[in-house]
């Protein structure tokens, strides 16, 4: 187990960057992850998003990119464009949530 | 009477049918078991047709061999479920009661959720092999195709059988070179995950042996359509793949009807405790196989281990004892890697992937995550295994718990 500070806050996370612990998120944490993958800023859009998934992982849900189209936040095309690259991966690091394990 | 009710006669619904038509006392409990469609298909058959390695007939019988007497059987169509009332309600306005129900109805491609993959090009330039017209379409084409560019392209996870494409492109590899076109095959794997595979071991080992035959992996790619008139397949982030057959592994969906009865999540994937395997919903709903949104394969192997926890569980339902079953997410895959060799793998919800021997330590007669020959016999002395002993919920050799004998966490 690694640990990394973020916004004055050691937090908890797996080799891969991810947290482990999703109660030690808060915005200002996620604004430091967000700059570390590449996005400078994190618009009201984008912790809409964020949220989303939070919610989504909290109940159990499995996580897909189609799904966040469907979220009502943005759809597909706009994610990408909000989270450039792979945004699932990127989002769920930001959101402080495990890597989607969706794909088994 | 008491009535259990099963959904789906497929390969988990199936061998419920008979271990609990084994089980129950036939005085006390009626047992039915309802599917649309009356011929059996052997899935893990489809990925050998399209290079004439196995026939329709080698991977189609019908599914009443293997549903035992005393059973009832309902081929129609399954409107949905009403948990309240404990009724399944078919098309036709039948109704049907049950004390407890066995959700087994498994998972289809849905090919229209992704533009143009239907489009003029469907079964000449672009094919899937998940389905028995699918898999007979590509084997036509393949036996006069000139080469080209040949794409491999997973629209979205979950599929079943994760392996199932690196098996295609490493099939085609081989038929190629047997050929002597391969040099006329530019062969690519274009997948939404970052590698070949996503455990990490596994991704590595099956991440090379891919480059070692020559096959491109473009990964990070999620399509968003097909572009029939230029031969393209186009990404959200706008990437362009060219293609001259396309090979297309479609969205996977569960089955609507689980969406109709308020059962499933936005995939139509049933909510399932992934221990216990019942339904989130209702306690006298047990969901079997790829309908259940557990994070574990959509394949053969889980539905065969997870059978036997639900059919633990069940029984302890009906005798009104604690759940005491707890699945483990078990998983054991024969991946052909062509040229007569094959590769295994077994893990579970923690364990990934890893090298050593199976099922004895040491010995084998299966080598986990490297190429031997064996494997590829394994895989083929399945499908007699599938037909004879597992549909019949028949005791086969390997436990439905994942076991680290045999495995080696180091040395890769």
């Amino acid at each position: 187990m690694a640990e990394k500070t973020y916004a004055g806050v050691t937090i908890n996370v797996d080799e891969e960057g991810y947290m482990t612990d999703s109660s030690q998120w808060t915005k200002e944490v996620a604004a430091e992850i967000a700059k570390e993958e590449g996005i400078d800023e994190l618009t009201d859009t984008h912790y809409a998003v964020l949220e989303f998934i939070r919610q989504k992982v909290s109940e159990g849900a499995t996580l897909t990119i189609r799904a966040i189209g469907k979220s009502g936040h943005t759809d597909i095309k706009g994610f990408y464009k909000l989270f450039p690259g792979a945004p699932l991966k990127k989002a769920t690091k930001i959101a402080g949530v495990p890597k989607p394990s969706s794909c088994v | 009477m008491k009535k259990l009710v099963i959904l789906g006669a497929g390969t988990g619904g199936t061998i419920m049918a008979n271990r609990m038509r084994k089980e129950l006392d036939r005085d006390e409990w009626d047992i039915t078991i309802v599917d649309k469609y009356k011929s059996h298909y052997y899935q893990p058959g489809f990925l050998f047709i399209p290079f004439g390695m196995y026939k329709k007939r080698d991977v189609v019988k019908p599914k009443s061999d293997f549903i035992p007497y005393g059973v009832n059987v309902i081929y129609n169509e399954i409107d949905r479920v009403d948990g309240e009332k404990n009724q399944v309600l078919l098309k036709d306005g039948v109704v049907l009661n049950y004390d407890f129900l066995i959700i087994a109805t498994g998972v289809k491609i849905f090919p229209d959720e992704t533009p143009g993959i239907k489009g003029n090009l469907w079964h000449k330039k672009v094919f899937d092999y998940y389905t028995i017209e699918g898999s007979s379409a590509l084997a036509d084409f393949f036996k006069t195709w000139e080469g080209g560019d040949l794409v491999l392209n997973i629209a979205e996870n979950p599929i079943k059988c994760p392996v199932a494409p690196l098996e295609f492109v490493m099939f085609a590899d081989a038929f190629f070179v047997e050929r002597g076109m391969r040099d006329k095959v530019n062969i690519k794997f274009v997948t939404p995950m970052s590698g070949a595979f996503t455990k990490p071991r596994a991704s590595k080992v099956l991440g090379g042996l891919l480059k070692e035959k020559n096959i491109e992996i473009v990964p990070d790619f999620y399509i968003e359509k097909v572009d029939n008139e230029n031969q393209k397949i186009v990404s959200y982030d706008e990437q362009e793949v060219h293609f001259d057959c396309l090979v297309t592994i479609p969205v996977h969906k569960g089955d609507p009807m689980i969406g109709r009865s308020g059962l499933g999540d936005d995939m139509d994937f049933a909510l399932t405790d992934k221990y216990t395997l019942r339904s989130d919903k209702f306690e006298n709903i047990f969901i079997l196989g790829d309908a259940a949104n557990i994070p574990t394969s959509k394949a053969g192997s889980v539905v065969h281990f997870a059978s036997e926890i639900v059919f633990e569980n069940l029984m302890c339902a009906i005798e009104n004892r604690p759940l005491t079953g707890k699945f483990d997410g078990h998983s054991n895959c024969y991946i052909e890697t062509g040229f007569g060799k094959g590769a295994l793998i077994d893990f579970n919800y923690d364990t990934e992937p890893l090298p050593g021997h199976f099922p004895f330590p040491g010995i084998g007669p299966f080598g986990l995550l490297k190429e031997t020959r064996m494997n590829h016999y394994g895989k083929l002395l399945f499908r007699w295994m599938y037909w004879h002993i597992l549909l019949k919920g028949k005791e086969m050799p390997i436990s439905a718990h994942m076991t680290m004998a045999g495995k080696k966490l180091h040395d890769i």
